[in-house]
């Protein structure tokens, strides 16, 4: 019985993560061939994507490490890089409050994706839902790793043109997109989300935008909560 | 070969990482009461932040040329009206990716 539900759980974790194994293999790959390029060798590239997992970061890493930074810019650097991670925390604070001694991994793998995947509604019954947050945080954490190191010893050479395959994380991020949208009369959240950072990109520039975007809808998303009554549920 | 500096700023960027990840869990613990606004918050929260997510995704396009935009625009079209029709993520996931790297190798 035990097994037949990991074994349920464990085929809906990877349908779901499907979409996140193609574009993870691949930008993993991307970053196993720069380190490769800075000389690199595997152990390295397998540590960072162990303790570091988070993608960008990991691009911004390579950099770091080159230029030789100080420590407190690379601390520095990677508070603006994951500053998002913050709202992923706070939507996850009542749904990972029962996970027991998983929790502190599932906290630690939060990454972009595995947030999309983990922050609805999940398809999954109650009493396996810790087991679905695990299996996804894993899953995501071993195509990262797996990435990085087929493209650090293989290098960038695939029998197929992958170029535009990353395209499947911003299709991932639309169709969560539509769920949500789907599942509430609550347009509002969703909205600002948009308006803020499309004008925040427009006004900040492709560089440094998302913390001005996240300001805008901390602060907008507080003052619409504050407007309504509490008694007032949209879900 | 990595040196002592190296691991030292990967020790550094895992722990700022993970920081980003942790401090709202360890700002309002599970044992304390979490004021009501929060709970509030985080609810509206998830909608908001895949919404920035997708925007985000977007950030490199550009109006200035046809191909800077396109692809995306296309391609999004795809991805939703493939999941208004049929409803299955994987369906939709797939078949936008497909076409846009169809568009960006083949087309522009």
């Amino acid at each position: 019985m035990w097994t037949s539900i990991k074994g349920k759980v464990l085929k809906t974790a990877f349908i779901d993560t499907l979409p996140i194994l193609a574009a993870y293999i691949i930008l993993g790959m991307g970053f196993g061939v720069l380190m490769s390029d800075a000389g690199y060798p595997l152990f390295f590239v397998l540590l960072m994507s162990i303790v570091i997992f988070a993608g960008s970061m990991q691009y911004v890493a390579v950099s770091l490490l080159a230029a030789k930074a100080s420590p407190a810019t690379a601390l520095l650097m990677t508070f603006l890089v994951n500053a998002r991670h913050l709202f992923y925390g706070l939507s996850m604070l009542e749904r990972y409050e029962n996970t027991g001694k998983v929790k502190p991994y599932l906290i630690f793998g939060l990454t972009d994706e595995t947030y999309s995947l983990v922050c609805s509604q999940p398809h999954v019954k109650n009493e396996n839902r810790t087991a679905y947050f695990f299996t996804v945080t894993l899953l995501n954490h071993l195509y990262w790793i797996a990435g990085g190191a087929i493209g650090n010893v293989l290098g960038s050479a695939l029998p197929f043109n992958s170029k535009g395959i990353e395209f499947s994380m911003t299709a991932l991020f639309t169709v969560i997109f539509l769920e949500q949208w789907k599942e509430t009369k609550d347009h509002a959240p969703a909205l600002i989300g948009i308006a803020a950072t499309a004008v925040s990109r427009i006004v900040f520039g492709s560089e440094h935008f998302l913390i001005a975007a996240m300001i805008i809808i901390a602060v907008s998303l507080l003052l619409l909560l504050s407007r309504r009554k509490e008694d007032e549920h949209f879900a | 070969m990595p040196d002592s500096h190296d691991f030292i700023l990967v020790a550094v960027i895992a722990v700022g990482t993970a920081a980003t990840r942790f401090l709202p869990f360890l700002l309002f613990p599970a044992n304390k009461k979490r004021p009501r606004w929060l709970l509030r918050l985080s609810n509206v929260l998830p909608a908001a932040s895949i919404a920035m997510l997708v925007v985000y995704c977007l950030k490199d396009v550009f109006v200035t040329e046809i191909q800077g935009f396109l692809p995306e625009v296309i391609s999004l079209a795809v991805v939703a009206l493939l999941h208004l029709w049929k409803r299955q993520s994987l369906l939709s996931i797939g078949g936008g990716t497909i076409c846009y790297m169809i568009l960006v190798q083949q087309v522009f």
